[in-house]
């Protein structure tokens, strides 16, 4: 069976099947002679809440540490509160609720009471009260949750949507891959996949339906097959493919560290993608000689409130420091689109991607931009820092971005702070308005760096998440090749530098166009980073300018894929997919 | 009954670890415990009530309690707050 392969490796294991439920709350109202039974229901699940939170709390010690286990410590003691058990008894015996229904009043009551308390430590305390009520009403209603944070031995991860959070407490060193039904190549889940190098394939009908728990799995994320309960040849003739895969793998080991450059001298930079510090260490090791895009949103995703100056001068000083002298390129927030802060209270919009996103919602929130462009500035004296804005349209834009960037400069000069002067600039190309008039904001800027995902849903007006437009989203479109081509030519003459950081850069065939169109510097998701040098270095530069001139005359992308594959077969390169 | 004042003298009063602390220390009496602060009447044994309580640093409060061990667990807690919550 079939899905779409979005990060690759091939491995064999158990299926985990990960089922979220939803609470279902009944609104009926019990008998008077139920009233002792309801309350009896609801002590049985108090006991058997603190029984899970018991254990948890001693494996969390075990395995983490005591600090983390104190949650659970926390939680147990609310179970134990006279008041709090108190209160819900009473609902029940006065007003007839059923217990789960009494639960949730009360636990509502509580969390109204500790939220509106200006104090991040009582705040907290509402979502453990959230928590803990959770758990009672699951455990009164009998739901069964399937737990992901902590898994005894390796599994293979079934679900029907895996969120950003859900990836975040997964216990995913026990994880050997993913297999969802909702995504595809540049879905979150899958961008995650590919940073923390776990083989995943989404998009994959109905795997919670066709998979059971404890299913024999082999996963190959590369071309998207997921066979359960395989026959023994297949498991053979797997145990080959794995063999050859990772013997390739070892091959790219050994030429990750070297220089990209091409056969006869071009020399570009091949940089990594991440979302967190925690992601680096993967670019570093597979070999990447810079940061060209630091995503900031999971500092503001990962928390429940806008994070501070000081924590995001801490995350980008820290990535600053361990890549120093290589460059760094920070993004801005990029929020609005398909990722929402809850915190931030934003209007439901009709066309989201077209709507207050990014440098947009930025400008309309002057005071959370500037403490952003305040924690990289005081982060600038740490490394060889680029900042860079998205989704910039004209360049009016980029004026008024710089213009509060320079504002920034002149608080902290006031205040004595320390700051690199001298800091780059740049903006993200993904809206075709920008490339048109890349000559035009090229005098504003130090460098481009072209966004593919994005530039190609607006240039071919294909939302990429929607399926039966998807065939439209394609990076080898000529229409994107050529504004991407004019973006570079644009760049040069006046004497700039283009990078890219969408998934097109990390595409293995698209990134020879790329380089004979001359990009400077391709960033890509850390584990693709090997193959693109390898092609690098074994290509001529010559050759690959040839390859590009006679692409950028072709009518459709089928004719430009089949040929490159041609083409690179006749110069004897090897491509590993 | 025992009743007694007491002031909160630590940096961040009766809030998180300290109110965690003083709520267990309360469970281990028999007798019912109450705070009396700012005209309200707050189970000592319940660390949702105490947190809500804010009860913060130069705050006066009441320790009351009633049943067979008053006098141990108002003492008991009365030194407890004057010199062993930590923060």
């Amino acid at each position: 069976m079939k899905g779409i392969g979005v990060s690759p490796g091939i491995v064999f294991g158990k299926a985990f099947v990960y089922i979220k439920n939803e609470i279902i709350i009944s609104e009926e109202l019990i008998s008077e002679e139920l009233i002792e039974e309801e309350i009896k229901k609801f002590n049985n699940a108090i006991v058997k809440s603190k029984n899970q939170l018991n254990k948890l709390k001693e494996k969390t010690k075990s395995e983490v540490g005591q600090k983390e286990s104190e949650i659970f410590q926390a939680h147990i003691m609310m179970l134990d509160d006279v008041e709090y058990t108190g209160k819900i008894k009473y609902e029940i015996e006065k007003n007839l609720y059923r217990s789960e229904k009494a639960v949730k009043v009360v636990s509502e009551e509580f969390i109204k009471l500790f939220e509106c308390i200006d104090d991040e430590y009582m705040r907290a305390r509402a979502d453990d009260i959230k928590d803990i009520s959770d758990r009672i009403i699951k455990n009164i209603l009998g739901i069964i949750d399937s737990d992901i944070s902590n898994f005894d031995t390796e599994v293979i991860v079934i679900a029907n949507d895996l969120t950003p959070s859900d990836t975040a407490q997964m216990d995913k060193k026990n994880v050997l891959a993913f297999v969802a039904e909702i995504g595809g190549k540049t879905s979150h889940t899958a961008i995650m996949a590919r940073s923390l190098e776990i083989p995943a394939v989404l998009g994959f009908n109905d795997a919670t339906k066709v998979i059971s728990d404890g299913d024999y799995l082999i996963v190959d994320g590369l071309k998207g097959e997921v066979f359960v309960n395989p026959d023994n040849e297949t498991i053979e003739s797997y145990k080959i493919a794995r063999s050859d895969y990772y013997k390739k793998i070892k091959e790219l080991n050994n030429i990750k560290s070297l220089e990209a450059i091409t056969s006869d001298g071009h020399k570009v930079e091949i940089a990594g993608n991440i979302g967190t510090p925690d992601d680096l260490q993967s670019v570093i090791n597979n070999g990447g000689e810079g940061i060209g895009l630091y995503r900031t949103e999971f500092l503001y995703m990962n928390s429940d409130s806008m994070p501070d100056e000081d924590i995001q001068f801490k995350a980008y000083k820290d990535v600053l420091e361990k890549m120093n002298p290589n460059p760094v390129i920070i993004r801005t927030l990029d929020i609005g689109g398909d990722k929402n802060l809850e915190y931030l209270d934003m209007d439901k919009e009709l066309n989201p991607f077209l709507g207050l996103r990014a440098i947009r919602l930025c400008f309309e929130k002057v005071e959370m931009f500037k403490t952003q462009l305040r924690a990289i500035l005081r982060a600038s004296v740490y490394g060889n820092t680029h900042i860079m804005f998205p989704m910039i349209a004209n360049v009016g834009e980029v004026i008024k971005a710089k213009k509060l960037l320079n504002e920034c400069k002149e608080e902290l000069k006031i205040e004595g702070i320390k700051f690199n002067n001298n800091i780059k600039i740049g903006i993200m190309i993904e809206i075709p308005s920008a490339a048109m008039t890349a000559d035009i904001i090229a005098d504003e800027v130090d460098f481009f760096s072209i966004g593919t995902n994005d530039l190609c849903q607006y240039t071919l007006a294909a939302d990429r998440m929607n399926e039966k437009v998807s065939y439209l989203y394609d990076h080898f479109d000529i229409g994107v090749l050529r504004l991407i081509k004019k973006v570079i030519d644009a760049s040069h003459k006046k004497g700039i530098f283009t990078g890219m950081c969408g998934e097109m850069a990390g595409d293995i065939y698209a990134s020879v166009i790329l380089l004979g169109m001359g990009l400077d510097e391709f960033s890509m998701s850390a584990s693709s980073i090997p193959k693109v040098k390898k092609l690098i270095r074994e290509i001529k530069f010559k050759d690959a300018q040839e390859l590009s001139n006679k692409v950028l005359m072709m009518k459709n992308s089928q004719e430009i894929k089949s040929y490159i594959k041609q083409r690179l077969k006749e110069l004897k390169i090897d491509v590993i997919e | 009954m025992k009743r007694e004042e007491v002031l909160i003298n630590n940096e961040s009063g009766l809030h998180a670890r300290p109110a965690s602390q003083f709520v267990k220390t309360a469970g281990m009496f028999k007798s019912d415990i109450f705070i009396e602060y700012n005209g309200k009447k707050i189970n000592a044994k319940s660390i949702l009530g105490v947190l809500s309580g804010g009860i913060v640093k130069g705050s006066k409060i009441f320790i009351q309690a009633e049943g067979e061990d008053e006098e141990e667990a108002v003492n008991e807690l009365v030194n407890l707050i004057k010199d062993k919550l930590v923060d």
